[in-house]
């Protein structure tokens, strides 16, 4: 790797009282690539994403986003930033359409008197972008933009939700566990959209369970143990039993790789 | 529709066979959908249609079964004027049961303003639109203590609100000496107090500025609501809190706003009432909070929050009001009211259980 990385982290710690969730963990983020994070319950995987994401402050070490220390306080201001979050549970509210949705927190108001002083929103102008979003990313053919989210089965929402990200992720896209709700045919249309969106030039961290899917999209693979990176493998130079054996500690990575 | 297939590097052997099916699971399509189906995608998108056409059956039943004396401009008219309070109160709790929350001192904080408003005018000698702006502030403040005990300290809207109603109505006795100021001297001192009683009339139509109040913060509230960020972000914040806060709403700021804007519309409503019974009484407007939450449910709005419309909510007040004229220009015993409007709000949560099984 000779490029820098996008977004790092060094000695990452986060402590919930006695439990040491983060124990210095490392991090590193190459632009344009799949990086997976993987571990074992309870290694502290959710920990980093939500330190990187925002939604957690490390009490501990330092985060960089292209060569420069930040310190998000909130997920908003990683949104600022430019790295989104797609949630396990997807952040979406049913009730609101897919439009209202994909911009909740950041809409767009209508220019002039009416959307400076009446705060009457651009509907139409959000309803477009939303719909050249997701026809970017092949899930259109929607008749309707304005339908409400609880309508769609659980993969099109996740592709909501995706191109969410994707729209407004400038810098860096996280996926936590994106196919965990999924049956194997609406996964593997949400593991297309990972490769869409990374194809896009969007660097992604996936964090997922599901060994399968994790070397079928990733370029590398963080293996996270007890708090800590425990090593990144290539997952063309290794087989999933490797990495489940690393990840559980009945194998030790080689010395090489180790981290 | 095209589906870009883009090409993934060895899918796994049990995965194989799915290359082959259909992949456009993730696209936006419709099957054809029964009758029944259609109409609960219909009302899942307007709410308000159910009560709307409650509203218009019972109009036209009452206009068979009572004939002409029903079925005239006044008597529909009177009913607005009936409903004006409940439906400005209604206003106030839709906002609150949209965001998953209730309110059960409403009526408590409407009466406590107008006493305020009354008692500044009459007995501080403070002039009118100076009184009547206390009164408001003070709905706000009630509101607002409501609405930080909720959204901070983070106790159930049910529970604290239980508790602000006896506190607020007791306050509202303690500080009036439970005493009414009559309706002469509020004219001979303060007619701004009472101006929400004037009328006009159009044809055999009478209006009062009350009824046009009412309408008016309907309209603004409907705009609210559906075309500015904050109103959408209400609906958020009932729908699922931790979804909102994810995507950047802030919960506990819309929370504390929408409680002490409730506590506000109140307070208006609290000047509206000084004009409906042209008193200011201590006693009046009781039961304004089980009205509105009638008015509420009955109109569509779900108790779980996040579905809604404050149009159901004026429906959902205008079918009490239709019952209750109704029913007792038939010459029923008004306990017959009760019981259909008890119907109703069963009814009414049936169908609100039914639209939310909805699905693709």
């Amino acid at each position: 790797m000779t490029q820098q990385p996008i977004l790092t982290a060094r000695g990452l710690v986060k402590r919930y009282g006695r439990v040491t969730a983060l124990d210095s963990a490392d991090f590193d983020l190459y632009p344009g690539e799949i990086l997976a994070v993987i571990g074992d319950n309870g290694a502290g995987k959710s920990s980093l994403i939500k330190a990187i994401s925002g939604a957690v402050v490390p009490d501990e070490g330092e985060i960089r986003l292209e060569g420069k220390p930040i310190a998000f306080k909130s997920p908003m201001e990683a949104r600022e930033a430019g790295i989104e979050t797609v949630y396990q549970n997807l952040a979406l509210s049913p009730a609101l359409s897919i439009a209202d949705n994909m911009f909740l927190g950041r809409e767009i108001r209508k220019p002039g008197f009416v959307g400076q002083w009446l705060r009457m929103l651009d509907r139409p102008a959000m309803e477009k972008r939303a719909r050249e979003k997701l026809t970017e990313l092949g899930l259109m053919t929607i008749q309707n933009i304005s339908q409400a989210v609880e309508t769609l089965s659980g993969g099109q929402r996740q592709g909501v939700a995706v191109a969410r990200a994707a729209a407004f992720g400038s810098k860096v896209v996280i996926m936590d566990e994106p196919t965990a709700a999924l049956g194997v045919k609406e996964s593997r249309r949400v593991l297309e959209l990972i490769l869409d969106v990374k194809k896009r030039g969007l660097p992604i961290v996936l964090i997922s369970h599901n060994m399968p899917h994790v070397f079928e999209v990733a370029d590398r693979i963080h293996i996270h143990r007890l708090g800590r990176r425990l090593a990144v493998i290539d997952p063309k130079q290794y087989t999933m039993s490797d990495a489940v054996a690393f990840m559980t500690g009945a194998k030790a990575p080689p010395e090489a790789l180790a981290a | 529709m095209s589906v870009e297939t883009t090409k993934v590097s060895g899918p796994q052997e049990f995965e194989k066979t799915l290359d082959a099916s259909d992949r456009n699971v993730a696209s936006f399509d419709t099957h054809s959908r029964t009758a029944l189906e259609s109409i609960q995608h219909r009302l899942h998108k307007s709410p308000a249609m159910v009560p709307l056409i409650i509203l218009l059956l019972s109009v036209i039943l009452f206009a068979i079964v009572v004939g002409g004396r029903f079925f005239s401009p006044f008597t529909l008219t009177l009913i607005l004027q009936q409903v004006a309070i409940t439906g400005m109160v209604g206003i106030a709790q839709t906002l609150v049961v949209l965001t998953a929350g209730i309110d059960l001192s409403v009526g408590a904080i409407m009466v406590l303003s107008s006493v305020v408003m009354g008692q500044f005018a009459m007995h501080y000698g403070v002039p009118a639109p100076v009184a009547v702006a206390v009164g408001l502030l003070v709905g706000a403040i009630c509101g607002l203590i409501n609405g930080f005990l909720i959204a901070r300290v983070k106790l159930p809207p049910f529970i604290v609100t239980l508790g602000t109603w006896s506190i607020y109505a007791a306050i509202n006795f303690i500080y009036s000496g439970n005493e009414t100021i009559r309706s002469q001297d509020l004219e001979a001192t303060a007619p701004l107090l009472q101006f929400f009683g004037g009328s006009f009339k159009v044809g055999g139509a009478v209006f009062t500025y009350g009824v046009l109040l009412m309408l008016i913060m309907a309209a603004i509230a409907w705009y609210v609501l559906n075309h500015t960020a904050w109103g959408r972000h209400v609906y958020a914040v009932g729908d699922d809190p931790e979804a909102a806060e994810l995507s950047g709403v802030r919960v506990d700021r819309m929370l504390l706003a929408v409680y002490t804007l409730t506590g506000l519309i109140c307070a208006i409503a609290g000047w509206a009432l000084i004009g409906r019974i042209g008193s200011v009484s201590p006693q009046a407007g009781q039961f304004e909070n089980i009205n509105s939450i009638t008015a509420v449910v009955i109109g569509g709005t779900s108790l779980f929050g996040g579905r809604g419309s404050i149009l159901g909510t004026i429906f959902g007040a205008l079918i009490v009001g239709v019952f209750a004229l109704g029913l007792r220009l038939w010459g029923t015993d008004p306990q017959w009211t009760q019981l259909s409007v008890g119907a109703l709000i069963i009814v009414a949560v049936g169908i609100d259980q039914w639209i939310r099984k909805i699905s693709g």
